[in-house]
């Protein structure tokens, strides 16, 4: 399993077992627990997934099974800003993979990880549905159009601060 | 007077928001927010060219709207009756301005049935969807029919499902509605996972009413007391706009229990995905549904027997819900007589890609590839040359120059090596490498393959390795062959849908680029110039000065030349960086 080992405070425990609660306990919501706790923590570690098993009673094989299973959960945590580019087959024939391998050099990530300070992390997503834009960087909630790999550092900048 | 705004994620995402408030702040400051209503709308389709202003009744439309622009447009056109010229449309070939939607050619071949509310009505309006006709037909089918007699009028309109498969819709009711239950569902498939398609979200974003109002008629038919969304979580202003909906819907008694007095209870609630395309297949969207990991599982039983906790059930896709309250309203006749012979009513169809009109459109069942993408589309993208249009996304194949003529339904599409899957179309040109499409949608696979069967999970990682290996120009003549045989074999034996038809692409485009592929394993050359590792960069000793600004920028130092003297780059040092072409004055550096 993941390989950072974190301390739950109380608060965050009880945070989760009211987040199970508004859920009923049912194990059927096991997939909007997750949602709503990734919401909370930014990201799954074990802990967490450890007193949703106990919470619903379901093994917490079963939970890391849907966990690792869907990709918008991840168990390593993002960066204060989340980077995504989007690889849809529109924004692909304009180009994201020359955007993308920009995001890379300059970040110095790979797809998947975070900068050590926190503060970026890379991922490559399926479709944001804003073709009309192509190619599309998201940063946190801001999207970006129209993404040329010599935007790439303007871009960045805005969040240097 | 109305200005309608496009608040559509593209739109959206271009500050529409602001759009509005700078329009209504303009009203306001000339004493006329009483006489202009300012409503933000779904998407109009001209997705490329937003953010839209429609103003009506004129029906002027102004296309990459700015905030700033907000001013002129009501000071201008609405106090003084004179268009702001240099925010109309320029249509792509002829270089005109087009001031009027009628006349654009855009919408001239369209015939909007699902989109029938997109960017006409506010979609958090419930009001505004009654005024056009919403849940109308609702209340026609839970006061004037039975559930065998409403079954009957979707079957007799010949609807297919529009998820990608196919099937009669009627049908599928009917079966549903067959097998007998205390407890039954109705669920609403909007995964919507194909790359390249945003059909469905646009439906959700710009018209949710017409779903939510399909899936109780849904319900009454199939005799289920509840609906389930299951959608995306990535498309999250289309879950805003259904919950605004829902919300509307149950204060109307539209939704809940004893809708419209008839003692009928229908609810919906929302599912959400999370990122996992092989869960628009129906039986791993129930296993999801249910909080498990969403494999699929062998049909029979279908879900119609047994799916949601174990419960008959029915799924069908957003765009067939939203063709079933017209068909209601306007009979089974009037939609069969749209289409072909056997794919009846319309289809809309994401373009996206290299073409100039990137948008959402709606066409009768038969209309041609040529009138897509050059009629409605606009043509390719700087007036460079067709090469193939994808359809279905991972799980279809291309079309070429030799069938623009085809009329796309579902049969010819599946005959000429392809299928309609959800409706993205994605046009490619010229400097597009077929075998790298194929690869990226082998990509797309191998990623989203749930594991669950071996053909899939290893079949298609060893296509994408020897796809993989092609393009980096070590593949041979008898990979081509293994290319072929592996993706029947995996085709044939797949468990669910994405096997089954993940090896599409490959073999689409096999047959069709056939020579692009012989080209990359004999010769070593990617034709198109997209396969790096097959690039070479070479200097025109012609037009080479010798200012050695070539050899200083090269990090590996694979240019060597006197100075004022042509240069020359050693290929079997050059890392293919590009650094050398940006840097020369020249153009003396070129790919081959």
């Amino acid at each position: 399993m993941s390989t950072i080992k974190i301390e739950l405070r109380q608060e965050d425990v009880a945070k989760i077992k009211e987040i199970c609660a508004s859920f009923n306990n049912e194990p059927q919501e096991l997939i909007n627990v997750l949602h709503t706790c990734q919401q909370h923590f930014g990201y799954l570690p074990a802990e967490v997934q450890e007193v949703v098993s106990d919470e619903l009673v379901v093994p917490v094989a079963k939970i890391y099974g849907v966990v690792t299973f869907y990709s918008f959960f991840t168990m390593t945590p993002k960066g204060k800003h989340p980077v995504s580019i989007c690889m849809g087959t529109a924004c692909y024939v304009r180009g994201a993979e020359k955007v993308l391998d920009e995001f890379k050099k300059e970040l110095g990530l790979q797809v998947g990880e975070t900068t050590k300070d926190g503060k970026f992390s890379l991922s490559s997503l399926r479709c944001v549905g804003a073709c009309g834009l192509a190619p599309v960087v998201l940063v946190g909630d801001k999207t970006y159009g129209r993404v040329a790999p010599d935007d790439v550092k303007n871009i960045l900048k805005e969040y240097e601060k | 007077m109305q200005l309608l705004v496009c608040g559509g994620t593209g739109c959206n995402d271009l500050q529409s928001e602001a759009i509005l408030d700078n329009l209504r702040l303009e009203l306001e400051a000339n004493a006329l927010e009483n006489d202009i209503q300012v409503i933000k709308t779904g998407c109009f389709g001209l997705c490329k060219l937003g953010p839209i202003v429609k103003v009506m009744p004129d029906e002027i439309i102004y296309t990459k709207v700015n905030p700033d622009d907000a001013r002129e447009i009501v000071t201008e056109h609405i106090m003084k009756g004179r268009k702001v010229e240099r925010l109309l449309f320029t249509d792509p070939i002829t270089k005109k301005t087009i001031s009027k939607a009628g006349e654009m050619n855009v919408y001239k071949k369209q015939l909007r049935i699902v989109l029938r509310n997109c960017g006409v009505i506010d979609p958090e309006n419930i009001e505004e969807a009654i005024a056009h006709d919403a849940y109308k037909a609702l209340g026609k089918v839970l006061t004037e029919m039975s559930p065998e007699g409403a079954i009957k009028i979707i079957k007799d309109s010949g609807l297919r499902g529009r998820g990608g498969g196919g099937f009669s819709t009627g049908l599928k009711w009917e079966i549903a509605f067959k097998n007998k239950s205390d407890e039954k569902y109705v669920v609403c498939n909007a995964d919507e996972g194909d790359p390249g398609a945003f059909m469905d979200r646009s439906v959700l974003e710009g018209d949710p009413h017409s779903v939510l109002e399909a899936m109780a008629i849904c319900g009454y038919c199939i005799e289920a007391g509840k609906g389930l969304i299951y959608i995306r979580a990535e498309y999250p202003l289309a879950v805003a706009r259904l919950k605004t909906a829902i919300k509307q819907a149950r204060e109307y008694g539209l939704l809940g229990n004893n809708i419209m007095g008839t003692g009928f209870n229908f609810d919906i609630e929302i599912r959400y995905g999370a990122g996992a395309f092989v869960c628009g297949e129906e039986t791993a969207l129930i296993h999801s549904m249910e909080g498990l990991r969403g494999e699929p599982t062998v049909k029979p039983p279908f879900p119609a027997e047994s799916g949601y906790r174990g419960k008959p059930t029915n799924v069908n896709n957003v765009e067939t819900f939203a063709c079933i309250s017209p068909i209601i309203l306007k009979g089974a006749e009037w939609f069969s007589s749209i289409g072909t012979q056997k794919s009846k009513g319309t289809k809309v169809f994401a373009l996206a890609g290299k073409i100039n009109n990137v948008g959402l459109i709606e066409v009768p069942m038969g209309t041609t590839l040529r009138e897509v993408i050059f009629e409605i589309g606009g043509g390719i993208q700087y007036g460079k040359k067709f090469k193939a249009a994808q359809t279905g996304g991972p799980s279809g194949g291309c079309l070429t120059e030799k069938h623009l003529d085809l009329p796309l339904d579902f049969d010819n599409l599946i005959a000429a090596g392809s299928m309609m899957g959800s409706g993205g179309l994605i046009v490619m040109d010229e400097d597009d490498c077929m075998v790298s499409v194929a690869k990226y949608f082998l990509d797309f696979t191998v990623e989203e393959s749930c594991g669950k069967c071996a053909p899939c999970r290893i079949g298609n990682k060893r296509l994408h390795e020897l796809l993989e290996h092609i393009t980096k120009g070590k593949g041979t003549m008898a990979d081509l062959d293994r290319l072929r045989n592996m993706s029947l074999v995996i085709k044939d034996t797949s468990l669910c849908g994405l096997g089954q038809s993940s090896p599409n692409p490959v073999l689409s485009t096999l047959d069709n680029f056939h020579d692009e592929y012989v080209a990359h394993v004999t010769t070593k050359k990617c034709p198109a110039g997209k396969c790096r590792d097959l690039m070479e960069y070479f200097i025109i000793s012609a037009n080479c000065v010798g200012c050695t600004a070539c050899a200083r920028v090269c990090p590996v130092n694979a240019i060597t030349g006197e100075r004022k003297e042509p240069h020359l780059i050693n290929p079997s040092i050059c890392i293919k960086c590009g650094a050398c072409m940006e840097k020369c004055k020249f153009d003396a550096i070129i790919i081959q």
